[in-house]
């Protein structure tokens, strides 16, 4: 069947294709169609019967002509060749170079989708990762095998932050990263996908990253593909070479809005703001893919970045996000604008691995005692900056301006910090005792007495 | 035979003669199973429990003659199961880390002999009745198997063997059925997942879940044969407090359904299940537990099977008179199961996409929780814990109200707690119990007569604090009476003290009943101290100033619930602190406060 040219096309609307009377077209079976212009399209089986196969055309239908268009089935799911030469190199969303330089020759080629990972094969992440950022490695902190998206909105620096972490990202007691990185750019600008480069280029760690790409004038249907072509080379890097692989992916929403648009061509029943049912899923297949399994060495950590569409957390993207990731970054506008960088807003932060990761045996005792006090110092912090802003700072007890000087100073000297200063967890935690100093003892309930007596040093009623 | 006329996702259309609604069937060269969820003529449209990718029109389909169902006898406890009851770690053995399509292994191990013990009271020729208990096998340290027949057999025993050695295939006895065709008896038996099993009537539920957890065992209490909803939004903390559940409960067996969520939280569970010892027998949690997993990566359609399987491993041991807890993380990702499923029917939507029918199928589901007289005489339960997913946190959706309406036992979790990372995040404002009369019996004659009105009392602390926060919020504290900011701060206590109660405390991730009491009720006695000091005239900024309050806050981690006795010495010490100052205040009429600075 593979190399039968059917002609059969019987019609074609907005990426789909109809083709009529081919039978025994295997399901998820990858297509190629040659139109009369003699290029070739890529597409995919997504509906099978003997009289019609209903085939999804990545590149687009427009410009088809029905009576010549040549379709073969390939009878084969989408497969993604790897080997070694993958490193330091620049694909498109559907795997094929993009560098300029000749096409990867292996005999492994995988199925992109993957297959899901038996939950009693995997081992659960605890390794710290040190990013040097101390909003994340104080009271979000990442771990070897997470996934830990950061959810921020136009304009603000999601970037920068992700080049960051990427750039300082090393487990404690490293030196140096051991990381190789997978980057995934989809729906992407230029612009975007420059930067990425450069930051790489300037850290020079460009022959450890491989990068996907499919911008904004890319065909939209392929963006289904690229994080899927990602991760399958990411699960090749981390569990048949060993490596410790940090996948970066951006934008997440342009994945979902693709998929939106291909589900409501194939009439797929919406759920919420016209997004199928099945986004969950989907987006699910795609960031279960992080993880450790029992006796490999290596590990795929996650960090997707998606644009929350009008900075709202309970759209359907990052909500539905949330509840698969392990945890998310927030990125705040309010800070963004006060000149806060990073701008994290670490109370709708989170990290659900932290409690296993930090701590004695991983990196201090007082650790996650220490997050957990900023975490309610800082919230009784802002109840009380509210306040201020009903009543005036002046009406407020000695106790309660006390909260607000924290406040400001845990925003410019814990949140805030260079692009390039990378703190080790120690610095971080003994900058979060400096802050909390400012607070009586008596309010800290949430450290140990033991601690206090340690690290608080309680600058007493002025 | 049939064949395959068209796929579509997980949907396959086959050329199939009499099947019928629900029928398993094997489909394609790989063998992919699914069920018949729809008939037109000769043709049947079923649901892949996997993957459908590369099956093609015209490959082989076959009706297996029997609806899913699953296996039931030892072994069951401290495995994990996949939707559609394949034991994973079996599955891990057979086909490498990633679940390979069409991998059949039998549930029950077939190879593992468990020593069988007859029941001493059968006889040749005695009668047969579904749900007896034949005979026991000792599984676990800690729980001993209770050989069922199967729930609809009617007949004679003809023969039993003697005590032994026996896989779960062999023959371990013979009963004559009424229309005189024998039977054979084996160690496990099948029920159909969607059947819910029998048992000879309801009984009232009348023993609390002790859970460890004070704001669930003292605020909002569940009961043995109970249900109950958790919802709240994304890392509220759902999983969490199910985890903690399935640790600490009082229960005898726990089945844990991760239900399209993430593989990492099943892996947690069976890494630290058993590490940790029950504070009831002192054995290892693993050993009274069983995993049943569709986590969200893994296909839809054994999701919509799994909280079924889940539930009717959950009537097994129950019928075997035992008290099981079923903890459901989430039962919004089966409704969405389910939702998807309806879509690809086209069937009309209701809200949300949702079909119609999801109130009725939740409320069906729920109703397979409660406490039981078994077929065989004795008492069992099944106690139901769902979590609920709400998009957006926004509890007015579908699967949320509808869940709100069948459960009795809500226990919301609050966004902004969470936020300021106070768990368990429960709103104590907008949970519910409808067990508390219940509950009320039995604290009061196992822990002390005061509960009832002590909760009460707490309850209302925290509504009246609720009311005083939003005057505060509006013109500042200084705007309340000395009496308003001691109820104010009193609330705080308990909010911190009591309400508060972390997991990953070693101290107080566990709190016994006496435990919750005592601190419930200490931190009121120092509310009433207070208050009767302020009523005196002293001023409530001099008492928030107590060395006190930090210290009370401190006590549910500094005493484990073993230390029962300093715990009781530290309380013992709250009227010394406030008589102490009443002495300034009844002698001197109040005559300090001035000097205090009490603002006039
Ligand atoms: N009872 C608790 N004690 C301590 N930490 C908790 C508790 N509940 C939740 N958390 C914290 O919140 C995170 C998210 O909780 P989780 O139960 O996974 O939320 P959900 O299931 O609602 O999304 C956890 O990883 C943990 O860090
Ligand atoms: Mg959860």
């Amino acid at each position: 069947m593979k190399n039968i040219e059917f002609r059969t096309a019987a019609s074609a609307q907005g990426g789909l294709v109809v083709m009529a009377g081919v039978p025994g077209v295997s399901a998820g079976s990858r297509v190629s169609l040659r139109d009369h212009m003699g290029r070739l399209r890529n597409g995919l089986v997504i509906r099978s019967a003997d009289d019609a196969v209903l085939v999804e055309v990545f590149e687009g239908t427009d410009e088809l002509d029905l009576e010549r268009t040549w379709v073969r089935f390939l009878d084969e799911p989408f497969r993604l060749p790897v080997s070694r030469d993958i490193m330091g190199r620049v694909f498109n969303g559907a795997g094929q170079p993009r560098d300029g330089r000749p096409p990867i020759i292996s005999a492994d080629r995988r199925d992109v989708n993957g297959e899901p990972l038996n939950p009693a094969a995997r081992a659960y992440p605890r390794e710290f990762i040190q990013t040097g950022i101390s909003a994340i490695d104080g009271m979000n902190a990442l771990t070897r095998g997470q996934k830990l998206p950061v959810f921020s909105g136009g304009g603000l620096p999601h970037n920068r932050v992700a080049a960051q972490i990427v750039r300082q990202a090393k487990l404690l007691g490293e030196d140096a990263a051991e990381f190789v990185v997978v980057f995934a750019a989809f729906g992407a600008s230029h612009a975007d996908a420059r930067f990425f480069q450069e930051s790489f280029e300037d850290s020079g760690v460009l022959n450890k990253v491989v990068m996907f790409l499919n911008l904004a004038d890319e065909p939209v249907i392929e963006r289904l593909l690229t994080p899927r072509a990602a991760l399958t080379a990411a699960e090749y890097l981390a569990f048949d070479l060993d490596y410790h692989v940090l996948v970066v992916m951006t934008d997440m929403t342009a994945y979902a809005e693709a998929l939106r648009e291909v589900a409501v061509l194939r009439g797929d029943v919406p759920a919420r703001k016209g997004y199928p049912g099945y986004l969950y899923s989907d987006l699910a297949e795609i960031y279960e893919r992080a993880g450790r399994i029992k006796h490999r060495r290596g590990s795929i950590t996650m960090i997707p970045v998606l644009s929350m569409p009008s900075d709202d957390i309970t759209h359907p993207i990052p909500d539905l996000t949330g509840y698969i990731t392990e945890g998310q970054i927030v990125l705040s506008r309010e800070l963004a604008n006060q000149g806060v960088y990073p701008p994290v807003a670490v109370l709708p932060s989170l990290s659900r691995l932290m409690k296993d990761g930090v701590g004695k045996n991983f990196t201090r005792e007082d650790h996650p005692h220490v997050a957990s006090q900023l975490f309610a110092s800082y919230a009784k912090a802002l109840e009380v900056r509210g306040l201020a802003a009903i009543i005036g700072a002046e009406e407020l007890s000695e106790g309660d301006r006390r909260y607000l000087r924290f406040a400001e100073q845990f925003e410019r000297r814990f949140i805030g910090q260079g692009e390039d200063e990378d703190r080790s967890v120690f610095e971080t935690l003994n900058l979060a005792w400096d802050l909390l100093s400012m607070l009586p003892p008596e309010a800290l309930i949430r450290v140990s007495e033991d601690e206090l007596a340690k690290y608080h040093k309680w600058q007493g009623a002025e | 035979m049939g064949k395959i006329l068209e796929i579509n996702g997980p949907l396959v259309k086959l050329e199939l003669r009499e099947s019928v609604l629900g029928e398993q069937v094997r489909v394609g060269a790989i063998g992919l199973v699914g069920e018949v969820i729809g008939r037109e003529g000769d043709s049947a449209l079923a649901q892949l429990y996997e993957d459908t990718a590369g099956l093609r029109p015209g490959e082989a389909a076959q009706g297996l003659g029997w609806p899913l169902s699953v296996e039931l006898g030892p072994g069951l406890l401290g495995a994990i199961f996949d939707g559609v009851q394949r034991p994973l770690h079996a599955v891990w053995a057979r086909s490498g880390d990633r679940i390979a399509r069409g991998v059949a292994v039998p549930a029950l191990p077939r190879d593992r002999a468990w020593h069988f013990v007859p029941s001493p009271a059968w006889r040749e020729t005695c009668a047969l009745q579904g749900g007896d208990v034949l005979g026991t096998v000792q599984e676990t340290a800690s729980i001993q198997h209770r050989i069922l027949t199967p729930p609809l057999l009617r007949g004679e025993l003809i023969e039993l063997a003697p005590e032994g050695d026996y896989t779960v295939e062999d023959v371990i006895g013979r009963a004559r059925l009424a229309d005189g065709r024998i039977d054979k008896l084996h160690l496990f038996h099948r029920w159909p997942v969607r059947t819910p099993r029998p048992f000879r009537r309801r009984d009232h539920a009348v023993q609390p879940l002790l859970t460890g957890q004070r704001i669930l065992d003292t605020f909002y209490p569940l009961l043995k044969g109970g249900k109950a909803a958790i919802p709240g939004p994304f890392g509220a903390g759902k999983t969490m407090l199910q985890q903690q559940i399935a640790r600490w409960c009082n229960a005898e067996i726990v089945i844990y359904v991760g239900c399209g969520e993430r593989g990492n939280e099943l892996t947690d569970v069976l890494e630290f299940m058993p590490e940790l010892m029950d504070p009831h027998t002192g054995r290892p949690l693993m050993e009274r537990t069983l995993l049943v997993a569709n986590t969200s990566n893994m296909p839809v359609v054994a999701r919509e099977a799994s909280v079924y399987v889940g539930i009717t491993l959950a009537e097994y041991f129950r019928d075997q008179g035992y008290d099981v807890v079923m903890v459901a993380d989430s039962t919004s990702r089966w409704a969405e199961a389910l939702r998807e499923v309806a879509g690809r029917l086209g069937q009309m939507p209701v809200e949300e996409g949702y079909p119609a029918y999801l109130g009725s199928r939740l409320a069906a589901f729920y109703e397979r929780a409660g406490r039981v007289e078994t077929l065989a005489g004795g008492h069992g339960s099944v106690t139901l814990i769902g979590a609920v997913s709400p998009p957006g946190g926004d509890f007015s959706e579908p699967v949320t109200s509808h869940t709100k309406e069948i459960i009795q036992t809500f226990w919301a979790l609050s966004k902004e707690l969470a936020d300021a990372r106070h768990y368990p995040s429960v709103d104590w404002l907008e949970s519910f119990s409808g067990y508390v009369p219940s509950a009320a019996r039995w604290w009061a004659e196992h822990i002390d007569p005061g509960w009832e009105a002590a909760r009460a009392e707490a309850l209302d602390l925290l509504a009246a604090s609720e009311e005083l926060q939003r005057i505060v919020n509006l013109v500042g504290v200084e705007a309340l009476s000395s009496e308003q900011r001691w109820t104010l701060e009193a609330a705080g206590l308990i909010k911190e003290g009591l309400l508060q109660q972390s997991a990953i405390d070693e101290v107080d991730s566990f709190a016994s009943p006496q435990k919750q009491y005592a601190l419930l009720a200490a931190l009121l006695d120092i509310h009433r101290h207070g208050l009767k000091l302020v009523k005196l005239g002293a001023p409530a900024r001099r008492l928030i100033q107590l060395p006190l309050l930090a210290q009370a806050r401190r006590w549910k981690s500094q005493f484990a619930s073993d230390q029962m006795d300093e715990l009781r010495a530290r309380i013992a010490g709250i009227p010394a602190v406030f008589e102490a100052l009443a002495e300034e205040y009844e002698t001197g009429g109040g005559g300090r406060a001035g000097a205090e600075g009490v603002p006039s």
